[in-house]
């Protein structure tokens, strides 16, 4: 398959799916928060907007939508667009910390085959997860995963960003997946958005990143990971379903003001590549913009070139690099033959860029931060192994 | 991968080239430079075609009375039926092209 995959690397005629965080509003604060949540923005796009968003996807074939936010569905229009896009035949799978998800709503979606679900849960326990989500949030997400399963939701998913916490807890996870019908999917904590100010307390230690990889190897199967671990890769075999970085060749990020970003984790002025308000729309943006253009790129690895690891792990996640400070032709900082530890040791404190937009409770607008600009290279080119593997869980 | 889906049709080789197919009316074929991709949304399966004169074959499925049809309409020749014939059989086994259900033989 690797020539389809080469295919990938320079962009498809529109992508496969999308993230599209539908606002910035939240009712919790976690403390990891990639987008920076917390409070709406005005210029949020309205319900035409949206609507005309997805005609458009629909026109270019966007097969499904990732709707997030923020917390989606405190949207007065959000049950609106989520039937406006299965009516347009652009799926949608959304992510909830549970909060509306009542036994009505429940039943409703049980309903759908365009329509799945992500709940948001970050401890097997209802202490851990709190700690990270917030007081009240472990049995806000039990109740609503409760209700999905009283109501027939089969194969919804329990979606947890593992941390140096719940990482002991990955067969506590699956069993409340399995008691409730779920299926389990395991992403990596990034260091975007309000993730920078926890990443080196709550990212795993180089133990347990071993230990995570050897459980995925062991249940990848089972569990869903998007292509979130992909730099465990270095480790010698790739766990299943994952192995692709599709930044702005097979994926990308519309945020809730209709801002074009590479990816979900990269909420920056150097990964955004327009507006879905400007001429041209979405379309436009996806077929024509400079950035996009240079991801699709064949890409160089840098400092990486010589790893013999390299091949395995393309060099990581770029946004895990570039909101740590560190290179996008150099190591990931979780990097599995310790190259990023050595990196990090090298950057300035405070020196390492910030998301830029921050919409957190008690955050003044544009208070505080002072974003460090490095010059935007390329990142490394997709992982070229197991592309169906990845694919196919990409679309889960 | 793609063909989770459990089989509902005809075995592979007694695909029928003469009968009616269409596109499962929950499969999006979307074409691509190098063939096309397929999503299922009942089952949430992404698959791909490599070959662009498959997936022109499967497009044309919608207006031609036979796969047979189809496959000529995608410039496909008598001696490369046989390959066809065989990829749209697994097409067919995966869910992903359904026989046409045909009241009164006309094609629309």
């Amino acid at each position: 398959m690797a020539p389809l995959i080469d295919e990938f690397q320079y962009g498809l005629e529109a992508p496969i799916c999308l993230t599209w965080e539908l606002t910035y509003a939240c009712n919790l604060s976690c403390v990891h928060c990639l987008s920076s949540s917390g409070r709406r923005d005005p210029r949020e796009l309205g319900t035409a907007e949206c609507k005309a968003l997805i005609d458009e996807f629909e026109r270019m074939q966007v097969f499904y939508v990732n709707i997030g936010g923020g917390e989606p569905t405190v949207r007065s229009d959000f049950w609106e667009l989520v039937d406006y896009a299965t009516a347009h035949h652009v799926g949608v799978k959304f992510s909830t910390n549970g909060v509306r998800i009542t036994p009505k709503t429940a039943a409703r979606l049980a309903g759908s085959d365009y329509v799945d679900v992500q709940i948001s849960l970050d401890g097997a326990t209802e202490s851990v997860n709190d700690a990270v989500r917030g007081a009240g949030s472990y049995r806000t997400a039990l109740q609503a995963m409760e209700n999905l399963a009283a109501a027939g939701f089969a194969g919804f998913k329990l979606s947890v960003v593992v941390t140096r916490h719940n990482v002991g807890q990955l067969d506590a996870f699956e069993e409340i997946a399995e008691r409730l019908g779920a299926q389990l999917r395991l992403t990596r904590l990034r260091p975007s958005g309000r993730g920078a100010d926890v990443w080196d307390e709550l990212h795993p230690t180089a133990d347990q990143q071993r230990a995570l990889y050897e459980w995925l190897l062991e249940h990848g199967e089972r569990v869903l990971t998007g292509d979130s671990f992909f730099h465990l890769a270095g480790y010698g075999q790739a766990p299943p379903g994952l192995n692709l970085c599709g930044a702005g060749r097979v994926v990308c990020l519309v945020d809730p003001i209709g801002d074009v970003y590479a990816c979900p984790f990269a909420i920056h002025d150097a990964f955004r590549a327009g507006n879905v308000r400007g001429d041209g729309g979405f379309a436009r943006v996806w077929r024509e913009s400079e950035l996009f253009a240079d991801l699709r790129r064949p890409q160089t690895g840098g400092a990486c070139s010589a790893c013999s690891a390299y091949d395995s792990c393309r060099g990581g996640c770029m946004a895990a690099k570039f909101f740590t400070g560190l290179p996008l032709d150099g190591p990931d900082p979780e990097c599995v033959r310790g190259h990023g530890e050595t990196a990090l040791a090298a950057v300035a404190p405070g020196t390492a860029p910030r998301s830029m937009p921050d919409h957190s409770h008690g955050r003044a607008a544009g208070s505080g931060r002072v974003p460090v600009t490095i010059g935007r290279r390329p990142p490394e080119r997709t992982c070229e192994e197991s592309p169906l593997a990845g694919f196919s869980e990409a679309v889960r | 991968m793609s063909t989770d889906a459990a089989p509902d049709v005809r075995p592979a080789r007694e695909f029928g080239l003469d009968e009616a197919w269409r596109l499962d009316e929950r499969v999006s074929l979307r074409p691509e430079r190098f063939g096309a991709l397929l999503y299922h949304f009942g089952t949430r399966k992404l698959s791909f075609l490599t070959d662009p004169r498959l997936s022109a074959a499967v497009l044309a499925l919608a207006e031609q009375p036979s796969a047979r049809a189809a496959c000529a309409a995608a410039g496909i020749s008598a001696a490369e039926l046989p390959r066809y014939r065989r990829a749209l059989a697994a097409l067919a086994a995966s869910g992903t092209i359904r026989p046409e259900e045909r009241a009164d033989g006309t094609a629309d």
